[in-house]
């Protein structure tokens, strides 16, 4: 009955009629289309398209969870694509993915486009997309940081896995860790609990035990998904609890989710250790060292190949100490809080390493 | 490990983790006393701490970016109220839409204002009054002393008076329960119902002020799900302000002890779902039969 009264009463304005007339799901789907403008802008504001370049001309780069600005590992890649622009003259595309889902899509995105010749997977978490996707795309060119690399199956040679040896400067800055805690008590945070994450925790535990075989060390973790590395909340929480248990120095190993754990830190005025980048901005005076990672180096390194025409894929490049791929950071900043004798020990336990001499675990 | 569980660190990290869920959730049954479905409140939260951020940001006043919180989670709820009040949309799908804009917007804005889709730049936090006989233990004193802390213990109790012993709580259930009625004795259905809906928005843009000050930054998605465990602590109270925040209590506790668990020897895949166990067991077990108002979810219609 309702919908002849409305009807009759409301002949006098047609356009409201239409509206509260229509059959409801045409309502939802108007108030979801609104709903999900934004995230499509989102998505394309990202792409900067140039549709006149020359074809394989350009690098495109897909970010972690994390994203871009995240202080840590995505923005060492865009540092990355940055250098190649000033000093190679190269220009590039990037997207942002949102959900889990849209990782393959961004890369299929970028694989389409004529222009782009070279294509970055960020973080071990496109392993299996960007595996699929050079396949797919056999006359482009892919890199993925962080790539879980396994021997028994192969790897299509227009791909190049890159890997460091986390491991390595998780042992060092363990090891200054180690000399320095006063309560024989240190943390590990990590973010999402995968192979790749251990890498740096063993590495860690490693040299915390190498110099103090008495010290304990606390592990957690923020969780079991992707999302784990974007919680800083959690981190926070997680870093507040170890503190409260005795430890006086922390180790994260979690992207944005750290940013929590930088937090704790100046609240509980104690030290953390950063990663993949210098995060000594994120709070100053409490950022002991960081274990840097050198995306930036194997995004340029790989990008000059590239344009050199010197792409090797098909196996996994390497970075490590002896290639400076990784290192831990001891600069103007940080110097006073680190005394010269365990920086001297540090330098000779990684000339050690370098050498051969110390093997350090990755698993 | 015991005493790890017993201790007064523990007892701060269980309310720090309370506080949100709690002022949301009471958000909640405000909104759905007066009728009113509210998934939203997720995506309330977000912009709440979006605003906040900006706000505090912009000035570098924590209480201007508060302002600006509320404000940004009151704007929020309105959307709901005209889609779900006015417009007579089905309300799950209006909760939904508005927790996906939320995600979106604030990324899109993130991106504009601080050149970054993940993270804003640092705030300020909230000032916190001195407590000194505990000051050697900075988080715990930081947290007695947060006056958002005080204002939530404050905004729980005046929540079960309002609902359940003035007049404007009696005419906000009557419109949830049975609007008919309440319209035959003069009261303005829709009108009470904007107001039920108004208040959760002001409340989840405060649970989002604590996250942002918490961080002292804004994370795309920072809310992680916090609208529905509030909204879950809700049901498990019975639509009534203290059972809700006991309820939040209760899952701020499971969370913690998640936290103190790690590296205990138990698998952390283990712990971590420690919080779900216990949302399943509560739901299904100790709470008996939760019945929601009787109007909620239904948009009024006036007799002709």
């Amino acid at each position: 009955m309702r919908p002849e009264f409305e009807n009759c009463r409301n002949t006098s304005s047609k356009e409201k009629l239409s509206w509260r007339g229509a059959p409801p799901f045409i309502r939802y789907y108007l108030v979801l289309l609104v709903a999900l403008l934004p995230v499509s802008l989102g998505l394309q504001s990202c792409g900067k398209q140039q549709p006149s370049a020359p074809p394989n001309s350009e690098v495109g780069l897909v970010f972690d969870v994390g994203g871009r600005g995240d202080k840590s590992f995505n923005d060492a890649a865009y540092l990355g694509l940055q250098m190649a622009k000033d000093s190679l003259g190269i220009k590039y595309q990037y997207i942002e993915p949102g959900g889990g889902s849209d990782r393959e899509s961004a890369l299929r995105q970028l694989a389409n486009k004529k222009s782009i010749g070279l294509i970055f997977g960020v973080g071990f978490i496109f392993t299996d997309d960007i595996t699929n996707v050079a396949k797919d795309f056999p006359d482009k060119k892919f890199a993925c940081i962080d790539y879980t690399y396994d021997s028994t199956k192969a790897v299509p040679s227009n791909l190049i896995p890159i890997e460091f040896r986390e491991e390595e400067g998780s042992f060092l800055v363990g090891a200054i860790a180690g000399l320095m805690t006063k309560t024989g008590k240190v943390g590990f945070i990590g973010g999402m609990e995968s192979p790749l994450i251990r890498k740096f925790q063993v590495g860690y535990q490693a040299g915390v035990k190498y110099v103090n075989p008495k010290a304990k060390v606390l592990v957690a973790y923020a969780g079991v998904t992707g999302e784990a590395f974007k919680n800083p909340a959690k981190g926070k929480e997680l870093a507040l609890s170890q503190y409260s248990q005795g430890a006086d120095i922390i180790y994260h190993a979690s992207g944005v989710t750290g940013l929590g754990v930088f937090e704790a830190a100046r609240e509980m005025n104690k030290y953390a250790i950063g990663v993949d980048m210098d995060q000594w901005n994120e709070a100053p005076g409490h950022v002991l060292t960081s274990m840097v990672k050198k995306g930036n180096m194997a995004v340029y390194d790989i990008i000059k190949e590239w344009k050199q025409g010197k792409f090797k894929g098909g196996k996994p490049e390497i970075f490590g100490l002896r290639d400076d791929g990784v290192d831990f950071v001891y600069d103007k900043n940080n110097m006073p809080l680190i005394p010269k004798p365990v920086y001297d020990r540090v330098e000779q336990l990684k000339n050690e390493i370098i050498a051969g001499k110390i093997k350090v675990p990755a698993s | 490990m015991i005493s790890q569980i017993l201790s007064l660190a523990f007892l701060a990290q269980t309310i720090r983790i309370t506080v949100p869920y709690a002022l949301a959730s009471i958000g909640g049954v405000y909104s759905e006393r007066g009728g009113v479905t509210n998934i939203a409140l997720e995506g309330i939260i977000l912009t709440g701490a979006f605003c906040t951020v900006v706000g505090t940001y912009y000035t570098g006043s924590p209480l201007v970016g508060i302002l600006c919180g509320v404000s940004g989670g009151l704007l929020t709820a309105l959307i709901h109220a005209v889609v779900s009040i006015n417009i007579k949309a089905d309300q799950i799908i209006s909760g939904i839409a508005i927790n996906l804009f939320a995600v979106g917007i604030t990324k899109f804005v993130l991106e504009i204002l601080f050149h970054s889709s993940s993270n804003s730049s640092r705030i300020v936090g909230l000032p916190h009054i001195p407590m000194g006989f505990i000051e050697h233990q900075p988080d715990v004193a930081h947290l007695l002393g947060n006056p958002m802390v005080l204002a939530t213990i404050a905004i729980i109790i005046a929540s079960q008076f309002i609902i359940f012993r003035t007049r404007f709580g009696l005419r906000l259930r009557a419109v949830g329960e049975n609007p008919e009625a309440a319209d035959t004795v003069g009261i303005k259905v829709n009108l009470y119902r904007y107001y039920g809906v108004m208040i959760s928005g002001v409340l989840a843009g405060l649970s989002g002020a604590w996250l942002a000050f918490d961080q002292h930054s804004f994370t795309d998605g920072m809310s992680a799900g916090r609208g529905y465990i509030a909204l879950a602590a809700m049901i498990v109270g019975k639509w009534n302000p203290l059972g809700a925040a006991a309820a939040c209590l209760l899952f701020g506790f499971a969370e913690s002890l998640q936290i103190q668990l790690q590296g205990g020897g138990l698998p952390t895949q283990f712990i971590q779902m420690i919080p779900y166990i216990a949302t399943i067991i509560v739901l299904a077990g100790f709470i008996g039969k939760a019945v929601a108002p009787a109007a909620d979810g239904v948009p009024y219609e006036k007799e002709k």
